[in-house]
């Protein structure tokens, strides 16, 4: 392989806080893009029921390797995983795990809300009835009270399941999109850019709804805000150039950085 | 002016903001410095016009820490500055709350000035003159610490404070037995007291301010508590 005759990018790592419950941790981890190396040899353990923030500028690596951990890569052709990703010690980076399946226990968010051209109801309900998560209507419907509850979005929409999700405001849609990912209990959540599209008030609902998801989900969120990444994560991955640069607890991260590149990042000096 | 920013920021009036702050800590400290050192002159001269002086430009010193602070909340709340930039906005935040106490404490040693002034000079005014120095020296190497961003300067300066109340504690005990032996030494003797307390006050400014530079540039607390010796005025 290609990236066998460099030597693997050194990353620092801050010692992870005591007692970390490991989720989802990848090792070797590389992407290719049409042969070009996109995300190279990544070692990484993240934390459960915590928020792991990724930052980096664009072309860093980041978002790919976030759209390994739901296999997204899958559906790029000229697109190639080498190495080791798992969940629980699970290796998910396999042909016999089935990526549908997966994509239920790895929910994903993106930048823009892209809810079903269907009611509200029906956004949250399509994913547990296709995996046949409700034995009868009535559950279902708790199921879409209790997710859309979480997802802070029930009280406003409580009279109004039966209208388009598109109906809703930005923010409002981005919270559905969450309440649908949640329906069908999954464990680790993904957040690609899930704020640069709302406004200051619908982005604090959504940072503190990943403070509440916290409780109950891993959640791993890329953002190009470093104000958001330091507000809502507990953990931060610096990427740069398709690697791992440095990764620690966020507040080590953002008083104490160690490598310069990420200190000439997150201070806003990269040229 | 410093080192502590090194590459420039991509919005360049905050880097400047930044180097400018800098820059201000460092004159108020040059200020702060000069009134020490005057005050000393004075005291060691008998120079009322001199001690005056100090008293007057203690005022200056108030201003620039106001000014300063000013700076730093609309740094903190523009610019948001993280890491090594919030350290430079705190660290400049702590250092001008110590140089602001350096100036009162110099302007107290000037306003003695007149009254000793009255008084028969003593033998124990050089040995006072020569704590100063010393504190002096701290004050000065500490401010120098912070301009080039030389953390061990300021940590030698840290280490090194145990002279300074070592010269503090063996002249309190001379001047109580002085006192004692002495009525027409009491007026004088409480006065040069105040003064090498001052002093001691000026070096534990100095070593806080080191504290401060190892942190703005290491990111890091000093490890432990400096060691202090007894306190004379608690023991006796």
């Amino acid at each position: 392989m290609a990236h066998d005759t460099h030597p693997a990018p050194s990353t620092v790592y801050h010692p992870a806080p005591a007692g970390m419950d490991i989720k989802v941790a990848a090792r070797d981890l590389s992407v290719r893009y049409s042969g070009e190396l996109a995300l190279d040899r990544v070692r990484i353990d993240m934390p459960d029921r915590a928020v792991t923030a990724c930052i980096g500028p664009s072309g860093c690596g980041k978002s790919t390797f976030l759209r390994c951990i739901n296999r997204m890569n899958d559906t790029i052709d000229t697109a190639r995983v080498t190495g080791s990703i798992s969940i629980d010690g699970e290796e998910i980076n396999d042909r016999s795990i089935d990526p549908v399946l997966l994509r239920a226990r790895v929910g994903m968010v993106f930048q823009k809300p892209n809810p079903f051209p269907k009611t509200i109801f029906e956004n949250v309900a399509y994913g547990p009835r296709i995996h046949g998560l409700a034995a009868n209507k009535d559950e279902l419907a708790g199921i879409v009270e209790t997710s859309l509850t979480k997802a802070g979005l029930w009280k406003e929409v409580a009279d109004r399941l039966h209208q388009p999700g598109t109906s809703l405001s930005g923010g409002q849609q981005q919270r559905l999109v969450i309440a649908r990912a949640i329906a069908v209990n999954p464990e680790v959540i993904l957040m690609d850019e899930p704020c640069s599209a709302l406004d200051p008030i619908a982005t604090a609902r959504i940072e503190e709804l990943i403070d509440e998801l916290r409780e109950n989900y891993a959640l791993i969120i890329v953002t190009h805000s470093m104000a958001q990444a330091a507000r809502v994560s507990q953990m931060t991955a610096f990427f740069h150039l398709g690697a791992l640069v440095e990764y620690g607890p966020t507040e080590e991260i953002f008083t104490n950085p160690r490598d310069q590149r990420t200190q000439d990042y997150i201070t806003g000096r990269f040229g | 002016m410093t080192n502590q920013v090194k590459a420039p920021h991509i919005v360049k009036a905050f880097s400047e903001e930044l180097e400018q702050l800098s820059a201000d800590v460092a004159a108020m400290g040059g200020l702060a410095e000069s009134l020490v050192s005057d005050a000393l002159e004075a005291a060691a001269t008998r120079d009322g016009d001199l001690a005056a002086d100090v008293v007057a430009r203690d005022v200056q010193v108030d201003a620039m820490q106001r000014d300063i602070e000013k700076k730093i909340i609309r740094l903190l709340a523009l610019r948001h500055p993280i890491a090594q930039d919030l350290r430079v906005c705190i660290a400049a935040l702590k250092i001008v709350t110590d140089l602001e106490r350096v100036g009162d404490l110099a302007k107290s040693i000037a306003r003695r000035v007149p009254t000793l002034n009255d008084s028969e000079p003593t033998a124990f005014a050089a040995s006072v003159d020569r704590m100063g120095k010393l504190v002096l020296s701290h004050l000065h190497e500490v401010l120098d610490a912070y301009a080039t961003g030389e953390t061990a300067r300021a940590v030698a300066v840290w280490e090194r404070d145990d002279d300074v109340d070592e010269h503090y504690n063996a002249l309190f005990r001379e001047l109580v037995r002085a006192m004692g032996n002495d009525p027409s030494m009491i007026g004088p003797g409480a006065h040069l007291l105040f003064i090498a307390k001052n002093l001691e006050r000026i070096g534990d400014h100095a070593t806080n301010v080191a504290e401060v530079i190892h942190y703005l540039v290491t990111g890091r607390e000093l490890a432990s508590e400096r060691p202090r010796g007894p306190r004379p005025e608690l023991s006796s």
